[in-house]
């Protein structure tokens, strides 16, 4: 392995990692500005211009204030559950390609860490292993409200995790490929998709705000009858990691959305750009293109946290069990159905 | 380099295994057997079989054992209402037990090391070549297989019906 090849991994490993922690983190503002906006206030703006600091306050914040541990939590293990969180949350980026080879130099870089050619069942892997933070961190606390919240994650996770992966069966009919370079690559200018899998994205769709214990899919950390679920014994920076998981793996799905089905770094006209930009900046306006993509998908994340009430949980596994489950398979019959005829034709 | 990986590897699973079976709380049991899981998909990784270790990540990790930490803690075991286990109980458990490590090492005597088995194809376990070989060859194996498991499903899911009550 030659050390040029190892630097140049290191180095985009970094900035991947930089640059979704500072998603999320300006994530954190973002909501509390659209949540004002869609209930027509002014929102943060005391901490610098427009408030644009207030990220930073909240995390000294949080890094200064008491931490306690409960005193017959299983201590261990109450440590565990914030990290883990971070953990699955932080390693779904690993095989995302950010953008088209790129010549810096005379060398073509690659921007994706790896190309695993079973890319989308790793991802679907690290989001299906996400729920054990909250499982065991909620289990730990030893606390009646945190174990209900544990449960509901729990199951609420398993009912959509098969949704999901029905729905990315039938993706796969499509593309025929699990890497995800391939499944990008496929999307060239304007054949994202999303335009051959409409039932399908929103199934995923759904399914992901689920995964992600989002709106209007958050029961496990429902305030009105948990008091705030798993977190509840959680103090000063452990819960600002599981806050702040939630915000990364909204950065993630929102990545893999817009990977998936809207075609990633592929944008109508984008030959064009190429010959325009040359081989060194049109790659990067792909990946500009790319993030805002990402952020159009983290912004409705949070119109919908804003507009829509949470489930009751018995409408929560209906929709799951009742709804998308039959829905997806439905899906995939009938694109076998029509990739047969078209085969044949 | 690829041997010692697979010792230090295999050592990290026997020693989980152990574990799981010496851990006192039945979830830290649950939690060491996700590690003994996670260990085998290292081996698969270490074997080429991408898709095999995959998989047992995403069902045997992410949703199995899942399921199995859900319902130990809806049972909530803990100290206070863990059932006196009797002494001649316990001794039954040792005699049981000691049988059947002494059938399982007799057997294992009787068995010769075997040789190192070599592929004919060293990627067979690619997602591609693995996905022509189940529905090549073993189409009708794999096809028999779903519908035990769906036959499986379906006796799981009859079991859980409640009985409708009979009003004469």
């Amino acid at each position: 392995m030659e050390i040029d090849f190892v630097i140049e991994k290191f180095i985009l490993v970094v900035a991947i990692f930089a640059i979704s922690l500072v998603i999320a983190m300006y994530s954190t503002y973002a909501e509390r500005k659209v949540a004002a906006f869609l209930q027509d206030r002014l929102g943060p703006d005391r901490a610098g211009p427009f408030g644009l600091l207030q990220p930073l306050a909240d995390g000294v914040k949080m890094f200064m204030k008491e931490e306690v541990i409960p005193a017959n939590a299983n201590k261990w293990l109450f440590m565990v559950g914030p990290g883990l969180a971070m953990l699955c949350a932080c390693i779904g980026t690993a095989v995302i390609p950010w953008g088209q080879d790129m010549m810096v130099g005379d060398r073509l870089v690659k921007l994706q860490v790896t190309d695993i050619n079973v890319g989308l069942l790793y991802i679907f892997g690290v989001i299906s292993l996400g729920v054990y933070g909250v499982m065991i961190g909620g289990w730990a606390s030893n606390n009646k409200y945190s174990l209900l919240s544990a449960i509901r994650a729990a199951s609420q996770n398993i009912s959509y995790e098969i949704a999901m992966g029905l729905s990315i069966i039938a993706l796969l009919l499509v593309t025929n490929s699990l890497s995800l370079r391939e499944i990008v690559e496929q999307q060239h200018e304007w054949r994202w998709n999303v335009l051959y899998q409409p039932l399908g994205f929103i199934i995923f769709m759904v399914c992901a705000f689920a995964e992600t214990n989002r709106a209007p899919f958050d029961l496990p950390e429902c305030e009105a009858e948990l008091n705030g679920g798993y977190t509840i014994e959680y103090s000063s920076m452990k819960l600002g990691f599981y806050l702040f998981a939630e915000y990364i793996n909204m950065f993630v799905s929102s990545t893999i959305m817009a990977a998936l089905y809207f075609g990633g770094y592929n944008y109508p006209g984008m030959d064009y750009m190429a010959t325009l930009l040359g081989p060194t900046w049109a790659p990067l306006f792909g990946t500009l293109i790319f993030f805002l993509k990402i952020f159009a998908f983290i912004f409705f994340f949070m119109w919908v946290r804003w507009t829509i009430p949470r489930f009751r949980y018995d409408q929560l596994m209906n929709l799951g069990w009742k709804g998308l489950i039959p829905l997806a398979i439905a899906n995939i019959i009938v694109t076998g159905i029509v990739i047969a005829i078209v085969n044949k034709f | 380099m690829g041997t010692s990986v697979f010792y230090f590897v295999a050592t990290l699973s026997v020693f989980f295994a152990l574990m799981v079976v010496f851990a006192k709380n039945p979830i830290h049991s649950v939690l060491y057997l996700i590690l003994t899981f996670f260990t085998f998909t290292v081996h698969y990784i270490l074997l080429n079989a991408q898709f095999l270790a995959v998989v047992n990540f995403i069902v045997y990790m992410g949703a199995i054992m899942v399921l199995f930490l859900f319902v130990l803690m809806l049972l909530n075991l803990n100290k206070e209402n863990e059932p006196n286990k009797s002494m001649v109980l316990r001794i039954i458990g040792v005699i049981a037990g000691g049988c059947l490590a002494v059938t399982l090492i007799g057997s294992l005597r009787s068995v010769a090391i075997s040789d190192p088995l070599v592929l004919k194809n060293p990627s067979l376990g690619l997602v591609e070549n693995l996905g022509k070989e189940l529905f090549g060859p073993f189409m009708l194996p794999f096809e028999l297989s779903s519908l035990l498991l769906l036959s499986a499903m379906v006796g799981a899911v009859l079991l859980t019906k409640k009985e409708e009550k009979v009003n004469g």
